[in-house]
């Protein structure tokens, strides 16, 4: 049965789309057929994430108006098999996206034997989050620890919980937490909001943390979801991030900083 | 220079610390908000027309919540009357 999950934060710019790419790209890795929806219509940029913007021929608006069918608006990715992305469209208005146009392009994608649709949602808490997140059945919200994304966090969960497909039916949307842009060095030295806190506030099950990264920017610049950047930290912490959300245990990594001098050893707390 | 922030930072509160506390307060006031119906300042606003159709009230004085208790959703209603005199 396909699982659909919404990627949201409410906050902008905290690494929705980078986790959406990469969760996405993880889990077809590993050989399940994913489906990666951008509902950010009018600011399209999962497909730039993905590096598959100059394939974009029919998108997301085209197909819940009938214009084109999901096969013709699936662009199959080069560099994972199982991967297909739908793009947002770029020019339309807002509007263009109806719930019932949702509803049946997820029930196609569901019907082609998709095992995940992922749902990259927009920022904020419109009507396109609204939609992105309403026929979800587990929800994966990205927050920096930083205090205005923990509060939108903290405004996407209650909307979770409340205006959800699920949640009308009086079941629950699973909830997990990435925690990006983490810096253990300005957690040790109280300047950032420490994983424990994040969890507790919001109290969400945490799935991983994804330490503050210069390679995130470059598998950006490249088009490359990073977690396909062989070796690097964020490619690491996105792995086990996948294999959690499949049910594996992995311990949590990236918390601490690597290297402590001798001084911090013999010193320190 | 670790050390002596170490030393000093004891008994003076971290940032990150302050951040927590704050959002703390925060996350639960808005959450007790936002469980609340969507009528419910429209109805605080209808009732004390009423009232003060009678009684001069100071609009800060009236209190209304929703709670849910044992299955029963409890509307609870806050009125400070003024002094007597006025009143009746």
């Amino acid at each position: 049965m396909a699982r659909v999950i919404v990627v949201t934060s409410g906050k902008g710019g905290v690494g929705k789309t980078t986790t959406s790419a990469s969760v996405s790209a993880g889990l077809a890795a590993r050989g399940h057929k994913v489906a990666v929806i951008d509902f950010d219509v009018g600011l399209r940029n999962l497909d730039l994430i993905m590096g598959c913007e100059r394939r974009v021929v029919y998108d997301f608006v085209n197909v819940v108006q009938g214009e084109a069918t999901i096969k013709q608006a699936l662009i199959k990715d080069k560099k994972t098999p199982n991967l297909y992305v739908l793009a947002a469209s770029q020019t339309r208005d807002k509007d263009a996206l109806t719930q019932e146009g949702v509803e049946r392009v997820i029930d196609e994608l569901k019907a082609d034997g998709f095992d995940f649709i992922i749902c990259d949602s927009p920022a904020g808490i419109e009507k396109g989050a609204q939609l992105a997140l309403y026929f979800a059945d587990e929800a994966i919200i990205v927050t920096n620890p930083e205090v205005s994304s923990v509060r939108d966090s903290d405004r996407i969960l209650g909307i979770l919980q409340a205006k959800s497909r699920r949640a009308e039916l009086g079941e629950a949307v699973k909830e997990h937490l990435v925690l990006t842009r983490y810096n253990p060095a300005r957690v040790e030295a109280g300047e950032m909001l420490a994983m424990n806190d994040v969890v507790e506030l919001l109290s969400v099950d945490l799935l991983g943390v994804v330490p503050e990264s210069q390679d995130v920017l470059q598998a950006s610049n490249a088009g490359t979801p990073v977690i396909l950047q062989e070796g690097t930290d964020a490619s690491e912490a996105y792995k086990d991030i996948v294999a959690r959300f499949l049910g594996e245990e992995k311990p949590q990594r990236f918390l601490t900083v690597e290297h402590k001098s001798l001084f911090r050893k013999l010193f320190g707390k | 220079m670790r050390l002596l922030d170490y030393l000093l930072g004891q008994n003076r509160k971290s940032s990150a610390n302050h951040a927590k506390d704050r959002l703390q307060i925060l996350l639960a006031h808005e959450r007790s908000q936002s469980k609340a119906p969507d009528y419910l300042p429209k109805m605080r606003q209808e009732i004390l027309e009423v009232i003060s159709r009678y009684v001069d009230i100071d609009e800060e004085n009236l209190q209304i919540s929703l709670d849910a208790d044992n299955g029963y959703e409890v509307l609870e209603l806050n009125l400070i009357l003024p002094d007597a005199k006025r009143g009746a």
